[in-house]
This record gives C-alpha cells, structure tokens and sequence, in this order.
C-alpha cells in the first residue's frame, strides 16, 4: 500500500505527465468535453419531452417505464455495440453517452413539472394562463430543482461512462485507466482512477452549490412543499448508477 | 350577471356532477353554492370560467355565453380564488397579485402598483409585498389570493371553499373582512362552500345542492332558515335553524333597560353601592364593558380596596344596539347575550362599544312573540 | 444463432458469475445497511456522516473504483472480490439512504405505542420498525440489484465480469453477436431480478395490500 502511495506520487510528479497531448490538462479538458458536449445533446432531446409528457400528464408510464429500462442497460455493451456498427470517432461514443444521460434528464424533468402542486397550475389556469405560459412560467420554474437534480445525476453518470469510454479509442481520463492496465502499469492506471474520482466529487459538488442557487428563493423556504419535493427527486434516481 | 341554463356535467365514467342547473344570479351581491361532497358545488363554479365545460346546455356572464369568448380572455376578467391559494412559489407576493394585469399587457410599473394598492387593501402591511408566499401565514396566503383575483378589478369573482383551510378564529377575520371589501367594492361573487354557517353568514342567496348535482333550493339565508324546501335542506341547514333564524330579525322591539355600572379601579365600597340585584357592570374609560361584579365576589373585600381583574367576572357576549343589519343587532345578538351573561342581563353596546344598557331574554321572547303577531315574521 | 448454440456452456458459466457478482454484494451490501441505517436514523451526527460519505462514494465512477481497490484492500488486480467489494460499495452507499428513510418514515405514534406496550428497543426494531420499513427498503434494493447487474460488466475491463467478457470478446474480435447476446442477457437478468424483488416485497408486506386497495 505504502509503495503504491510512493509510485502514485511519483507519477503525479513527473512533469512529463502534466504537458502535451497525453498530459493531465490535455486529458481533462477532453473528459469535461465529452461530459458537456453529451449533457447539451441529452438536455436537448431530455427537456422538452419530459416538459410536454410533465405538462399534459400523457405517456408519463411508458416515459418512467423507459428511463428505467435504459437503467439496466450495461454501459460497455452499449459503448462496444454503437462503435462497431458506427465505426471508431467521436461520434458513436457521444451519441451513446446521451443514451445513457437521456433517462435521468427525461424522469427529472417530468417528475419536477408533475411534482408542482396541481392547485398552482389550476390557479394559473383560473387567471387566464395559455397552456404554453402555464409550462413556461409557472410548471418550469417550480420544477426547476428537481429538473437540477436529474440533469445532475446525468452529468456524473456522463463522466463515469466517458472513462470507460477510453476502452473503445477515446480520449479522456479514462485512457491513463485503461492504457496503464494494457501496458501493466500500475501506478498509471491508479493515477487515472483517483483523477476521474476527483473529478467526479468536484463536479458534483459544484452542482450541489449551483442546485442551491437555482432553487428559486420562494421553493426554499417551503414548508409544505418540502416533503413532496424530496420524494419526488427520489424517485428521479435512475440516472444516479455510478456508470 | 351569471345564469346557468340547463347547465349538465357527466364524466367520462357515467358520473353526472351537475344535472340541468338552471339559476340566475343577479349582479352585486354574494351567492353562496352550498351542499355535501360530490354534490357537484364546485364543478357548477368551474363551468363560468371554462375550467369545466359542460356536456350540455349553456353558462352566460354578462349575457353572453361563455364559450364564445377565448379561455383565457374569459378568465382574466372573472377573479378566481380556491382554497388551497394556489400562489406561485417562486414568485413575490407582489408579482403574483400583478399575474392577471401583466398577462393583459399592462407594464410592468403600472401592474406593481396596482398590486400593492390591493395588499393594502386587503389590510396587509407593504412590506410582505417582497416576501414569497411560503412565508406567510395561512390567513395572509389567502387574502394574497383574494387581492390576486381582485387584481384586474373583474365584475365577477369566483370563490371555491377560500377560507376552509384555515383555523377557525382566522376564518372568522377573513369572512368579516370579505364583506367589508364586498361593501366597498360591489363585484358579483360566487362562493362555494360545504359550511352552512359560512353560507348564512356571508350570502345574500344561497343555492343548496344535493347529492347528484341538483339544486335542492335557492333562496335567501333567513327563508332557507325559515322555510327549508324539503327534509335534505332542513337536515342540511341544521339543528339550530330555529334560533339562527332569529339572527334575520332586527331586535328593534327588544326593551333596553338600566344597568348598574361600576369603573374599574374604583373603590369596591362605591361598587358595592351602586350593584343593582346584586350585580353591576364594569367599564373602563371609554365606557367599554369588561366584565361584571357581584355581591358575592366582593363580600369580604376590605372596602377601601380598588375593582381590580381579579374581582371581574368575565362576561357574555355583546348586544349592539345600533346595528340593526349586523348579527349582533338581531333578535338572535340580543338573546344570545342575555342567555351568555352571568348576571342573566345582556350586555347592549352602541356602535362605540361603549355600555347603554341591558336586555333580557324574557323581554327578547316577548319581542318576538309581538313581531309575531303583527306580522313581521315568516313563518 | 449457431454461435449461441455453440458458445451455451460458456455463456451459462457466464450468467452463473454475472449473477455471483452481482448478487453477494447485494446481500452483503443490505445486511450492512440495516445497522448503519439504525444508527443514522438514531443520532443527527451519525446520519450527517453517514449519508455525505455514501454520497461522495457513490459519485465514484465505477472503473475508478474497481483499479484502486487493490491497492486499498490488497488483492491482485484479477481477484472477483474486487469487483464483489466495490458492489458492496455502492450497494451500502445506496441502502443507508433507502434504509434511513424507510425508518425515519415509521409513523412516530406507531413506535411511542409499541414503547407504552412494553417493547424493548431491540425487539421493538426488529418486530416493528423494520417490518415498516420493507416497502422502503425493497425500492432501494431493486435500483441496487439493477444497478450491480448492469455494473459487472465494467469488471470485464479487469478481466472479471460476467456477460461483460463478451462485450470485450466481441469488441476484439469486431464481432457483434457476442455482444447483442451479452447486452440482451444483461437487461434480462436485470429485469428477472427486478421481478422477483418486487414480488419477494408484495409477499413480505400482506398488510399494503389492503391498504393500496382502500386508498
């Protein structure tokens, strides 16, 4: 244990691992790109499905029935699959990454619009609220943290599969991981582990401080709607699989 | 103003909520829908602002029929308070009683104005203008919610169970405070609620529904007491319909006699002096009662002692002589102060609160045995 | 279909450590939890712990995980009790949340009256609370037992895991059909687990029945 301290230090230490295509800065900003580029895709496809299914309350079994299915769904066979039938690039490995980013986003978005209390959306209704106002400035905003929470589970689950994603020839962390272990070099390998895990814990930790500052001031005070809320983002939790 | 013509709900599951309601309800005034659970009280106020639409016949406000309007240009002119309030979290107090004018275009500034003349209004301080809804009280929510609706000044507010979420001394205040604010403002509203009491207490008519969606009786608060159309009105009006009647009936012919009166804080020998049978009312400066002595409380005080709380009986309730409209000017305020007060007189205050005499309630029986007989009361 | 012929043998070996993997740590993962969700469910201190650490263990990416664990517990890097502990791992980071919650939920009058009647804290936790808590709990552990089948597939990358050796077959060999078998068998697996956790939950708890039906 102590030895394998010792190499990890070293490793950390050789200034040739921190400068050029294969160095530290290099690889995380390939990981961060992945994880964004694939976040934006799935916010795109996620958010206004999971709004209108929210909104009009219609397929909202088939959509919870989805995310959870896609859940059980195994990473690696799914990065293998795409990249076999679509070829080494950095297409395939995106577009399966939203795959599994979709459901958290999908399930966060409906369950924050159909967790706003029906006597709110009625109200709205009651005072002359089009249908589209009633999404746009009422259901959504309320939603808002719950829609948070899912695109935040979507984020780290993006990070931890784009690290097993170096085993079909990309970039990012992941590569030190799998590189090390072909090339039988250890400390490599758990040079790349204990990056992504940091990696990991910041980036959730930093949506954890964005969470609070997004939760609209009225939300946060609220009594009632407290236990409703936390429930409701359980229930999100699909996308929460370390990936 | 509002008229249901044949108005029928039938759901999808066979179910029907309102069956052929045919009702008119006049401009200005309160009109209370009032009836058990699932008697369709609620779905009859949602069909004026489309919430509901009817399976068959018609709803016209103002003369014309609702559906020829688009939905929400029909609902920004129609005030809508529900019980659960319904206020948008995420949004101040202040914006969301500025919703209805800013979804009608208003400006920004001119909609925030009008806003906090409402908070004013409704008798909230300004400064909870900035605070968000889940940091008021129950009561504040609610009238939050009357000064939303009130917001667009619409000739018509629909009101469904507004105050039956809150406590029953609050409740009291919000009901008090709505007809003040109906006084001042005039709206033709329709409230909805499943509280006979509340229904009496604050409508100029009341429509009973029953079970099934149809109207038992529509009718004035004191005929509905008085003249029940059949068995489910007179069990649904209640126990008690015979003397919450008298609650109709001013108390003009009930005598007001003398009543001794002693200040607290002065001596207990000029008390003792001044009892009459034994009892003798306590006031402050202003001549308000707070409470009675009696020969009994103050024997074996030393006389040179002062009226003090410890020597007040606390009374009954009040009788107001000069309100003749109110509740507590009726035959029911005069006899229920009488039958309340320790002393077996009633306590009569004017409009200051301020002690003119007493009554009781033999001479309240004889009033309306006399009304009675001249004709002024339905029976 | 000639391959699945050929290759059955093999790819039932496959299921049977799949389901090894996947199913010690979770027995293992829940009989952990219970104790760690009763003292996080007794003292604010042990809950704030408790809950912060399963949280940031649970943020870990599961490759990461699995090429530390050597280092950590001291196993070679080929050794399944690497990819067993790490279930484990989250498994537990999982559970003492489900577990938490599905205690704190216990109505408190529930509890005071079992305390008026004379129940002493062991009994009254194993005979009241717990029993009240499997609706709970059960819902915490079929997302774990979804999560750990789809996750051994990962392990194959150190070259234990289940149906996931045939992802890195078929990735080597660029040939599809090992993995269409593996992926498939993977979500069958997940979903049969599934499946019989939620029945298993019905049958432990007769008296939700009832109550679903009145509410």
């Amino acid at each position: 244990m102590r030895a394998v301290l010792g190499e990890l230090i070293g490793w950390f230490g050789d200034p040739a691992h921190w400068t050029g295509p294969t160095g530290v800065p290099q690889r995380l900003l390939e990981h961060l790109g992945y994880t964004a580029l694939a976040l934006a895709c799935a916010l795109v496809i996620a958010l206004p499905i999971g709004a209108l299914v929210g909104h009009t309350g219609r397929g909202g079994f088939l959509l919870v029935g989805l995310a959870n299915g896609l859940r059980a769904l195994p990473t690696l066979g799914l990065l293998t699959v795409v990249v076999l039938l679509a070829g080494v690039g950095l297409l395939p490995p995106i577009a399966a990454l939203t795959v599994l980013a979709v459901p958290p986003v999908l399930a966060g978005t409906y369950a924050g619009v159909r967790a706003v209390d029906p006597a709110v959306v009625d109200a709205a209704r009651g005072m002359g609220m089009r249908e589209h106002q009633v999404l746009l400035r009422v259901e959504l905003p309320n939603a808002l943290p719950i829609i948070f929470g899912g695109v935040r589970s979507a984020a780290l689950q993006i990070v931890a599969t784009a690290t097993v994603a170096a085993y079909v020839a990309m970039g990012g962390l992941g590569r030190y991981v799998i590189d090390g272990l072909a090339q039988l070099d250890y400390p490599q390998v758990l040079a790349g582990a204990v990056l992504v895990a940091a990696l990991a814990v910041v980036l959730d930790a930093a949506f954890a401080g964005v969470q609070r500052v997004v939760s609209p001031a009225g939300a946060r005070r609220s009594r009632r709607g407290r236990a409703g809320r936390v429930s409701a983002v359980r229930a999100t939790e699909p996308g929460g699989t370390p990936g | 103003m509002i008229e249901f013509r044949a108005a029928t709900k039938r759901f999808d599951d066979g179910t029907v909520a309102v069956n052929e309601l045919t009702l008119t309800v006049e401009p200005g005034g309160i009109t209370m829908f009032v009836g058990p659970s699932g008697c369709g009280k609620t779905t009859s106020l949602r069909m004026v602002n489309r919430m509901v639409e009817p399976t068959s016949g018609t709803v016209l406000v103002g003369g014309r029929d609702v559906r020829e309007s688009p939905r929400a240009v029909l609902r920004r002119g129609i005030g809508y308070v529900i019980q659960q309030t319904g206020l948008f979290p995420h949004r101040t107090v202040l914006d969301n009683i500025a919703t209805v004018p800013l979804l009608s275009g208003w400006p920004r500034r001119r909609a925030r104005g009008r806003a906090a003349e409402l908070l004013d209004l409704v008798g909230l301080p300004a400064e909870l203008g900035r605070r968000y809804p889940a940091q008021l009280s129950g009561g504040q929510q609610q009238r939050v919610g009357v000064a939303r609706a009130l917001a667009a000044d619409p000739p018509v507010l629909l009101m469904d169970e507004p105050f039956s979420a809150v406590d029953p001394v609050v409740r009291a205040d919000l009901q008090d405070e709505l007809l003040r604010l109906q006084q001042e403002l005039d709206k033709t509203i329709l409230f909805v609620t499943h509280d006979i009491d509340e229904a009496i207490k604050l409508g100029d008519r009341v429509a009973v529904f029953r079970t099934g969606g149809v109207l038992a009786q529509y009718d004035e608060p004191a005929a509905l007491l008085g003249r029940p159309a059949d068995d489910f009105v007179a069990s649904f009006v209640g126990r008690d319909r015979g003397y919450r009647a008298l609650g109709f009936l001013p108390a003009k012919g009930v005598p007001v006699g003398e009543v001794a009166t002693v200040r607290l804080g002065g001596s207990v020998a000029a008390a003792r002096d001044a009892l009459r049978d034994g009892w003798a009312v306590v006031v402050d400066e202003a001549r308000r009662p707070v409470g009675w002595v009696s020969a009994s409380r103050l024997s074996g005080v030393d006389g040179e002692a002062a009226v003090s709380d410890e020597l007040v009986e606390s009374g009954g309730s009040l009788y107001e002589v000069d309100s003749p409209g109110g509740r507590a000017g009726s035959l029911r305020g005069a006899l229920d102060a009488a039958l309340s007060s320790p002393s077996a007189r009633g306590v009569a205050v004017d409009a200051d609160g301020a002690v003119v005499g007493s009554v009781t309630a033999h001479d309240v029986l004889r009033a309306l045995a006399d009304a009675r007989q001249a004709g002024e009361v339905p029976s | 279909m000639s391959w699945l012929a050929r290759n059955w043998p093999h790819i039932l070996d496959l299921v049977r450590q799949h389901l090894e993997l996947a199913g010690v740590p979770l027995l293992a993962g829940l009989l952990l939890s219970v104790p760690l969700g009763w003292l996080a469910n007794r003292s604010v201190a042990a809950r704030g712990l408790l809950l912060s650490v399963s949280g940031v263990l649970y943020t870990i990416p599961s490759l990461a995980l699995l090429v530390v664990l050597p280092a950590v517990i001291g196993t070679k890097i080929l050794n399944p009790v690497n990819v067993m502990v790490a279930l484990t791992v989250y498994t537990i980071a999982l559970l003492v949340r489900s577990v938490t919650d599905a205690l704190g939920s216990v109505p408190t009058h529930v509890v005071s009256a079992a305390d008026a009647m004379g129940f002493r804290p062991l009994r009254r936790f194993l005979t009241v609370e717990l029993p009240l808590a499997v609706p709970v709990v059960v819902a915490g552990l079929r997302v774990a037992a979804v999560s750990n089948i789809s996750l051994v597939s990962v392990g194959a990358l150190i070259g234990v895991g289940g149906l996931g050796e045939l992802f890195t077959d078929g990735f080597q060999l660029q040939f599809l059909t090992p993995i269409v078998v593996g992926i498939v068998g993977s979500v069958l697996l997940a979903l049969l687990a599934d499946a019989v956790l939620l029945v298993a939950g019905r049958a432990l708890t007769p008296w939700e029945r009832g109550a679903r039906r009145a509410g």
